[in-house]
């Protein structure tokens, strides 16, 4: 089962690279963006075929390893097969 | 039963680049015996000091210290400092005492998005901690930085905690000691350079004591840190 998880500075955080990020594409012309955060996903293959128990080892995994809950939230999906 | 000078044990992470250093103060410059503990060893060879030193363990993969702390290594230094023992952190070994949760808060990418190397000021704000107490309390200090990511931040109620509670034991400042954003080299919250835990015993800090230990280098202000543990311990064995 493929689960992804999305690790992003929390809202209220400097984020650094965001701000950067969000200020190139002014400069490259999109006036309109007022805010970007830079966050990551991870792609992840899990052996199993329960969903909701795929689910709470991601949300571990999160807690754990992935996701410094200090400064970044995480959301979990289970990516649908193709 | 005294052994005289205590011993230092210099934790050793794939990447680390400033244990041989961090040895070279405790040995040559300190008279101390130091042993490396390689992060897949669990014996502290009867260490009374672990430093964590700086570089870039395990690649600094997923964010700088996060893999390191699952290191067998780091269960026996938690039972080291959980037990009192002093510990000392720098720059990654700070960020990886961070992510081990032994000390609180997180660092994220540099405010100006670069890496930053060159001296900087601070100001000692706990002049009590067992990597501290031959400073004077106040002492403006220099020392080199070398980080892409020391900024430095945590929860309101930690920070306020720290503050209250003497946990802010550097903070960036200018020459004469004024807390200022043009000192701050990374954006750190509240100037924030280095931190202890409530105790005192657990200490990180972005720059490096140890490239500044001796007068071949220029600057010797770094050795105190490193000689306030000699210090320390040798009280605490009368």
């Amino acid at each position: 089962m493929k689960v992804e998880v999305r690790v992003y500075p929390k809202a209220g955080v400097l984020d650094p690279q965001g701000r950067a990020i969000a200020s190139a594409l002014g400069r490259l012309g999109h006036p309109t963006v007022s805010d970007v955060r830079a966050g990551k996903i991870f792609f992840i293959d899990v052996e199993g075929d329960d969903p909701v128990a795929v689910e709470a080892q991601a949300r571990k995994m999160a807690e754990e390893l992935l996701a410094n809950t200090v400064i970044e939230g995480y959301d979990v999906r289970i990516a649908r097969e193709p | 039963m005294s052994r005289g000078q205590p011993r230092f044990a210099i934790v050793v992470f794939p990447g680390s680049n400033c244990d041989q250093d961090c040895y070279h103060v405790a040995t040559e410059l300190l008279g101390c015996e130091a042993e490396y503990v390689w992060h897949r060893d669990t014996d502290l060879k009867g260490a009374d000091v672990v430093i964590l030193p700086g570089g870039f363990a395990y690649g600094d993969y997923l964010r700088a210290g996060a893999l390191a702390r699952f290191s067998p290594v780091m269960e026996s230094v938690t039972r080291f400092a959980m037990d009192g023992g002093p510990v000392l952190g720098i720059c990654n070994g700070f960020q990886v005492l961070l992510e081990a949760g032994l000390l609180p808060g997180a660092v994220r990418v540099n405010r100006g998005l670069r890496y930053v190397c060159r001296d900087v000021h601070m100001r000692v704000e706990n002049a009590s901690t067992p990597f501290t107490r031959l400073y004077e309390p106040g002492e403006v200090v220099r020392m080199p930085v070398g980080h892409g990511e020391g900024n430095y931040t945590a929860p309101p109620e930690t920070l306020t905690e720290l503050e209250y509670e003497s946990g802010v034991v550097f903070r960036y400042c200018d020459e004469a000691g004024r807390v200022t954003d043009e000192a701050n080299p990374n954006g750190a919250t509240a100037g924030i350079a280095g931190i202890a835990n409530r105790d005192g015993n657990i200490v990180g800090l972005m720059p490096h004591p140890d490239r500044c230990a001796e007068g071949l280098l220029g600057n010797e202000v770094g050795r105190k840190m490193f000689e306030s543990a000699v210090s320390s311990l040798a009280e605490s064995k009368v």
